[in-house]
């Protein structure tokens, strides 16, 4: 299977002027190789992982559609990148907020498109995720599982980054008055997930998703009615209809911290409760102090 | 001494395959074949006995030949194979429970293979990706052929309880494909238009016939006591074995799914069960690790090879 060319498209590289310029005797292989890649498809004659993950559609299509969201519109800024390990297994947890869950997905983004190794990020999701149609089929798709121990494992001694948002719907259902102010952190499964495969942790910061739906209040009722975990109302949501759906161009700040290192604790670390409630509270400690210093250095929420 | 072997559901695909192969194996010396229609292929090595599990004449046959080894391939997976789910309830949980009482009163059975499905996992969104053996189920199994196996391992558990000497093999088995079965999956996937639910896609595990009766027959000759996921390597999304096939695939919004399902399957075509149409929804992964170092013997055809496998006899009958 031929390996698609990956084109940088970063205004300042030197390839792109040389690409417009050769761009015709190019275009024809370029037309060639994506109907190739059509018919490939259509024939079902491709690999998924046993999580269901399709690597190729994740990356040529998925990753293809949110790419303009990342460089355009949320101008997203990854830092950190060399606290990701390049071969081998972590765990990214990151602070969740946006009512729509666009951080998860730029997240995925900054690792697969600028971390040297291109690294991909399988998230643990909820069960609500898995039920709902076209979302749960996407999810799967995306290389995404269920958030419980078995997956979490599973993938951690495969050697994947994991990624988790382990304040879960608390996190992005949060009202805008309470922007960036970590909420409960769950049960701490992901530290004991992360010392059973004895895999490093890395606190990752999330400054600007906060602001792409400044959620002002819930609707609890229609949220009960439509069994949703919350309903946002928006300054533009639900007042200017689908309109109201596209989010804030808020710039963004990616943050991949220090690893917390899980490899020096004993044997049966996991099934200590006060250590994993001890490392839960060092995680969410160091996320909240890395949004305290990304938000006093940015300049301006759309900066 | 000899080995004797007692194999049911013989006159079904599946039993007969599996009696055919040990009576070929020098190790045993008689197989002795038991079902209540006669097989529709005689073979010359094997005893035949036409008889009803569910009847007590089945402890008789297996005191007088003095079988050491019962492997039970009776349990039927679609209500048209027994003339009805009341049928089939009857001889897949009655057959077992009678099957099972006889063999505890029979000193000289030594081993138990029971062939039992991987549905017993279920299927649903609250599932690991992968099962393993001691996992239990998230989302129960409630109805056909899926409930049936979940209570068939039931009474199985019991009979290792009250017989500790004799060694208890339940393999469980993902949806079996290839060039000679036939089963809801095959029947499926030959559909010219095929039904899927939208919005879902799921992940489909293959074991091939050889592949099964291969784990069946080391189950018999060596000693592996125990619970074993088996399915062959690798996973297909259904969107994929779908286009694999080449055939249309029609996508139909859960509450109208169900509807269609029963209709077709009233018109003979197939037999859709709820178990089944949330298995097209959510898909069910095994981890097969423990039978494959347990056995030694990892599945010579991965799931994508068994489903071509499949395929490619269907090319065949087409010429």
């Amino acid at each position: 299977m031929p390996d698609a060319k990956i084109i940088p498209i970063h205004g300042d590289d030197p390839v792109v002027p040389r690409l417009v310029a050769d761009l015709e005797p190019d275009a024809m292989a370029r037309m060639m190789e994506f109907w190739e890649f059509v018919q490939r498809r259509l024939a079902g004659d491709y690999s998924v992982d046993d999580f269901g993950f399709d690597p190729e559609f994740n990356d040529k299509v998925l990753m293809a559609l949110a790419r303009p969201l990342y460089k355009s519109w949320f101008r997203v800024e990854a830092s950190g990148l060399e606290n990701v390990p390049e071969e081998t297994g972590a765990l990214v947890v990151a602070n969740h907020s946006g009512v729509i869950a666009f951080d998860a997905v730029m997240t995925q983004l900054a690792l697969l498109d600028e971390h040297p190794a291109h690294r991909h990020l399988r998230m643990l999701g909820s069960d609500l995720v898995f039920q709902s149609p076209f979302l749960g089929e996407i999810a799967r798709k995306a290389g995404h599982t269920l958030a419980c121990h078995p997956d979490a494992e599973r993938l951690l001694s495969d050697g994947e980054i994991v990624g988790v948002w382990p304040e879960g719907y608390k996190g992005i259902g949060k009202p805008f008055a309470e922007r960036y102010k970590l909420q409960r952190f769950g049960r701490g499964g992901f530290v004991a997930a992360a010392l059973r495969t004895k895999t490093p942790i890395i606190p990752t910061a999330i400054v600007g998703a906060e602001e792409t739906y400044p959620m002002i209040a819930n609707a609890t009722v229609v949220a009960r009615l439509l069994g949703l975990p919350y309903f946002p109302i928006t300054p533009t949501f639900p007042l200017l209809g689908p309109l109201g759906l596209i989010p804030l161009p808020s710039k963004w700040f990616i943050h991949f911290g220090e690893p917390i290192h899980t490899d020096q604790f004993p044997e049966n670390a996991a099934d200590d409760p006060m250590l994993v409630f001890d490392l839960t509270d060092q995680v969410r400690e160091q996320i909240q102090q890395t949004l305290y210093r990304l938000l006093m250095q940015r300049t301006s929420v759309f900066g | 001494m000899g080995r004797v072997v007692l194999v049911t559901g013989v006159s079904r695909y599946l039993g007969g395959q599996i009696a055919r192969i040990l009576t070929k194996d020098p190790n045993i010396d008689q197989v002795i074949g038991v079902d209540v229609v006669p097989p529709k292929v005689k073979l010359s090595q094997m005893q035949f006995v036409r008889a009803d599990i569910r009847n007590p004449v089945i402890a008789k046959v297996l005191g007088e030949a003095g079988v050491d080894t019962v492997v039970h391939m009776g349990v039927i997976a679609t209500p048209r194979q027994a003339g009805g789910r009341a049928n089939m309830k009857e001889i897949n949980v009655i057959g077992t429970m009678q099957l099972l009482a006889a063999c505890q009163r029979t000193p000289s059975v030594k081993a138990l293979v029971v062939k039992s499905s991987a549905s017993v996992y279920g299927s649903g969104p609250k599932d690991p990706a992968m099962f393993t053996e001691e996992m239990q189920p998230r989302h129960t199994p409630r109805s056909g052929w899926a409930k049936d196996s979940v209570e068939v391992e039931g009474y199985v558990r019991g009979f290792a309880r009250r017989r500790p000497d004799v060694a208890v093999t339940t393999l469980r088995f993902a949806n079996m494909i290839g060039p000679g079965i036939d089963t809801a999956m095959t029947t499926y996937f030959s559909l010219p238009v095929i039904p899927t639910v939208l919005g879902f896609d799921a992940r489909l595990q293959f074991i091939h016939e050889d592949d099964g009766l291969e784990f069946v027959k080391r189950a018999v000759l060596g000693s592996y006591a125990g619970t074993f996921n088996v399915s062959g390597s690798g996973i297909l999304m259904l969107s994929q074995a779908i286009r694999r096939t080449g055939h249309k695939r029609v996508s139909l919004p859960e509450f109208l799914f169900m509807p269609f399902g029963r209709s077709i399957s009233s018109a003979g075509l197939i037999d859709f069960t709820i178990e089944q149409v949330r298995y097209l929804t959510f898909g069910r992964v095994l981890d097969t690790s423990l039978a494959q170092t347990t056995f030694g013997h990892t599945p010579l055809y991965s799931t994508p090879q068994a489903f071509e496998s499949f395929l490619a006899r269907r090319e065949v009958s087409v010429a």
